[in-house]
């Protein structure tokens, strides 16, 4: 449904829909009677879309791509909806991105950081939340350095939350992005129903202070992947009790040759990384993904990072510019995951506003 | 000493007096079904069907127990410094609603009680208070953990439990210096046991909650490596020592090989240790924040099992108000701290007691009510606790998807206490601990100062934050449902508490 009514606002070359979504599109009312992918009223955790809530966003993020290769990459879908960031934590890539898939989605957006707003002035995350809310924002996109804190902030507004990374807790559209990155690069080269089925994902570096690493384990896990972590044991957290993984190991050496995919993690200085380990120099010695790691890898093996990258530390230059480290892609395809979030979370029923009466009005407006 | 008099028909002159009518009493000495007539701040009479001298108030004791006043050793009144979040004044009301006839004062206030005019400061606050008020003083100088405070001339007020509360004293090499000097003062030190270089920058119990939440944790070890250290150094000094707060299965462990060592301490637990997991912090709700923190469901057993075998001593309730702006922030930026007194005695209620009334020996000669067994047939009783009563919970972030340990519901360990038991932990063991001596009877009698709880353990109620008496309003048992009222609470003679409801 939701994707047959990207194409209708599109106007004219109607997105391709995935096979699997031509059968929902037929009747509005036969997919909300049978309870098609639940619909969070925010993204807290990626989690809280379920597996076929992730599908619904992949498909809707291809929906997007098409969009976004047309000359005017924008359609009217959010046009009068307003999407405030409020970022506690400087983040340049993800902000823009959300801003880039906000503006493309034809929505306004507001945008509020540490250094420009009234925190100086003593504000408390609730009444700025508040305050956003006041302002005309339908949805709140938070990025903060406690963990939980967008958690709070849904609890204090009326409006869907987007959580842009928490602590050290989760980065969902980080997590969605990668397993659109991955689908991408890998075609449908899974083994059985599942996206992910039969894939060997390990996940290197600093796990326990990465909300990175708790969004994407859980998103490839409920994608059908098998995820192994890697780590010195002071970058794991003590417990790993309730996290869906196939493993754990303390060298990466052994995991190469195994592994389909290596996200490699940021070694995050400015997290205190360099106490957990005695130097860069000897955490790059056995976890720095180097030309002859990379030769041990199978062939057709692919590399995540989240970015930034810190070049020769994760990842040796001539590792982080090999066409299987697809980063490049990662960031590319952050705006139309993000798109497809935001569309999900406010075009739903039960998020405020009818938007497909909105978009029928924008449709008549526009003469489409 | 007053007259004791053995006439139940007491002539008017020795004032009005009030007779507590129609209730069970629970005391060190057992219990029985008796009136208390009260005359001049003392119990006069303890006998069944006293009748009533003329002019005297009559309170309604019908289906309650009637037991000493409980002491709380663990309240944080704020004040000086905090008066936002509580005074002594609105403390001691929640105090009293609770049905404590006495509270120590915690020294961490601003300026913190670390000399005796600042203790004289708290101390005449209490005077005026609705329950008897002592104070902790601080071993360190503004609780530094740097330089001794001048315990003596704090003991010589007659403060006797200092502590550093917040915080535990970290240097070995000074806590040693500490119990040395307190020994020869004859005064406990208590330590909030928590090593800081294990547990900085902890916000929660580390382990599978912390781990999948990304909130860094601190490892039970924390607490037991300081507990273990205060153990070994109270055996090296022979000094007092009693442990604060404990929440972890290994501190328990511990303090039961020391008791049987013959070391001398004591120990208490808080309430909510006793019935909410670290799994409450799924919520993010800074509510569920508190030092030490919630841990989970093997340690609640554990300290279950330490109330049950005498291991711990005292139920204290770390009541630590904050101001609603204080946590209304994300986790890891509130303060830790619950409210504990208006709801101790009923959150221990509805997690351990037992449900029986009776089985001890009679004393009065009257037949011993099984109020239990009567009411078990009207519903009332805990078995109609239901796993859903969570849902009426009102407040709770994400739209509520994490719930309540369910008060009440059997843990496997299955623990469970009987009145006397509870009311042990609760009141007479405690006021040793603080030595409230003769202020503070353990048994019901004549001549005894009317310090005295009377409470229905079977009435349930609803925690609703704004009705609270305290200043603030971080309960975590908000909107739960919890077992046992406090009815009438009277400290030296005077009914603070009337029907619930405090009286002035």
């Amino acid at each position: 449904m939701r994707v047959s009514l990207v194409a209708q606002d599109c106007g004219s070359d109607p997105p391709k829909s995935e096979p699997v979504r031509a059968g929902d599109s037929q009747s509005s009312s036969k997919v909300s009677s049978k309870g098609s992918p639940r619909v969070p009223r925010s993204l807290l955790e990626v989690g809280d879309l379920g597996r076929e809530g992730i599908e619904e966003v992949l498909d809707l993020a291809d929906s997007f791509a098409e969009v976004s290769r047309r000359p005017i990459p924008k359609v009217p879908a959010l046009r009068g909806r307003t999407v405030a960031t409020l970022f506690y934590e400087d983040s340049t890539r993800t902000r823009l991105s959300f801003e880039a898939a906000a503006k493309r989605l034809s929505a306004d957006t507001m945008s509020f950081s540490l250094g420009t707003s009234s925190v100086n002035k003593g504000e408390s995350l609730l009444d700025t939340a508040r305050t956003l809310e006041s302002l005309g924002a339908d949805v709140l996109v938070v990025r903060h350095p406690s963990a939980g804190a967008p958690s709070r902030v849904a609890s204090w507004v009326g409006v869907p939350v987007i959580n842009a990374g928490d602590g050290w807790h989760e980065h969902p559209t980080q997590a969605l992005l990668d397993c659109y990155t991955l689908t991408k690069a890998l075609g449908r080269r899974s083994v059985g129903k599942d996206r992910f089925g039969g894939l060997s994902v390990a996940v290197v570096g600093d796990v326990l202070h990465s909300r990175v690493a708790r969004s994407v384990v859980k998103a490839f896990a409920m994608l059908g992947a098998a995820v192994s972590l890697v780590a010195p044991p002071t970058m794991l957290p003590s417990s790993l009790e309730g996290w869906p993984l196939a493993g754990f190991s303390y060298d990466l050496d052994p995991v190469l040759a195994g592994a389909d995919v290596l996200y490699m993690l940021r070694v995050q200085a400015e997290r205190g990384a360099g106490s957990f380990v005695p130097s860069v120099r000897e955490y790059v010695s056995r976890y720095g993904l180097n030309m002859d790691r990379f030769r041990k890898m199978k062939p057709d093996a692919v590399i995540l990072h989240p970015g930034p990258v810190n070049r020769g530390v994760e990842l040796a230059p001539e590792v982080a510019d090999q066409p299987s480290a697809l980063i490049a892609s990662q960031v590319a395809n952050g705006i139309v995951v993000r798109m497809a979030v935001l569309y999900l979370l406010l075009g739903s029923a039960g998020n405020q506003r009818d938007l497909e009466q909105d978009s029928s009005k924008v449709m008549d407006e526009t003469g489409a | 000493m007053p007259e004791l008099s053995t006439d139940p028909k007491a002539p008017c002159s020795a004032g009005p007096g009030v007779v507590i009518k129609g209730g069970t009493i629970v005391d060190a000495a057992g219990q029985r079904a008796c009136d208390i007539v009260i005359s001049r701040g003392r119990i006069e009479h303890v006998q069944p069907g006293c009748e009533v001298p003329c002019g005297a108030k009559v309170l309604d004791a019908s289906g309650c127990i009637v037991a000493p006043g409980l002491v709380d050793l663990h309240s944080h009144l704020r004040e000086p410094g905090g008066e936002l979040a509580e005074t002594v004044e609105s403390g001691s009301r929640a105090a009293a609603l609770g049905g404590y006839s006495a509270v120590v004062a915690m020294p961490n206030t601003d300026p913190p009680i670390d000399n005796a005019s600042a203790a004289h400061h708290v101390l005449d606050l209490g005077a005026h208070a609705l329950v008897e008020v002592m104070v902790a003083g601080a071993i360190t100088v503004d609780r530094a953990g740097e330089r001794l405070a001048p315990m003596a001339e704090m003991a010589s007020m007659g403060i006797s439990l200092f502590t550093d509360d917040g915080t535990g004293v970290q240097d070995g090499g000074l806590m040693r210096r500490a119990m040395e000097y307190a020994r020869g003062l004859g005064v406990t030190l208590a330590q909030h046991c928590e090593d800081r270089s294990l547990a900085s920058g902890g916000h929660m119990h580390e382990g599978r909650w912390s781990s999948i939440l990304g909130i860094p944790g601190i490892p039970a070890e924390a607490e037991e490596l300081m507990v273990a250290r205060d153990l070994m150094l109270a055996r090296l000094t022979g000094a007092r020592l009693h442990l604060l707060h404990l929440s972890t299965a290994g501190s328990v462990e511990l303090v039961r090989k020391a008791k049987s060592a013959g070391i001398k301490v004591t120990a208490e637990v808080t309430p909510h240790h006793l019935c909410l997991s670290d799994e409450e912090v799924a919520s993010y709700d800074p509510l569920f924040k508190v030092s030490p923190p919630l841990r989970p469901v093997e340690h609640i057993i554990a300290l279950q099992a330490g109330l049950e075998d005498g291991t711990v001593d005292a139920v204290a309730t770390d009541h630590a108000p904050h101001a609603t702006q204080a946590k209304e922030a994300p986790f890891d930026q509130a303060p830790s701290g619950m409210l504990g007194l208006e709801t101790a005695l009923a959150v221990v209620l509805t997690e351990l007691w037992d449900g029986r009334v009776g089985s001890s020996p009679q004393i009065c000669g009257e037949k011993t009510t099984d109020i239990g067994a009567t009411r078990q047939t009207t519903g009332t009783a805990r078995s109609s606790h239901s796993p859903g009563m969570a849902g009426s919970r009102s407040i709770g972030p994400a739209g509520g998807r994490h719930r309540l340990v369910d008060l009440g519901a059997c843990l496997p360990s299955g623990i469970r206490l009987n009145l006397m038991q509870i009311l042990t932990l609760l009141s007479w063991q405690p006021a040793s601990i603080a030595r409230l001596g003769s202020a503070h009877p353990s048994v019901l009698r004549p001549g005894a100062v009317a310090s005295i709880c009377v409470f229905d353990p079977f009435t349930r109620w609803v925690v609703d934050p704004d009705r609270l008496a305290s200043k603030s309003k971080n309960t975590p048992f908000a909107g739960v449902e919890l077992q046992g009222q406090v009815r009438h609470t009277l400290v030296g003679g005077e009914p603070v508490v009337i029907e619930g409801e405090a009286q002035r």
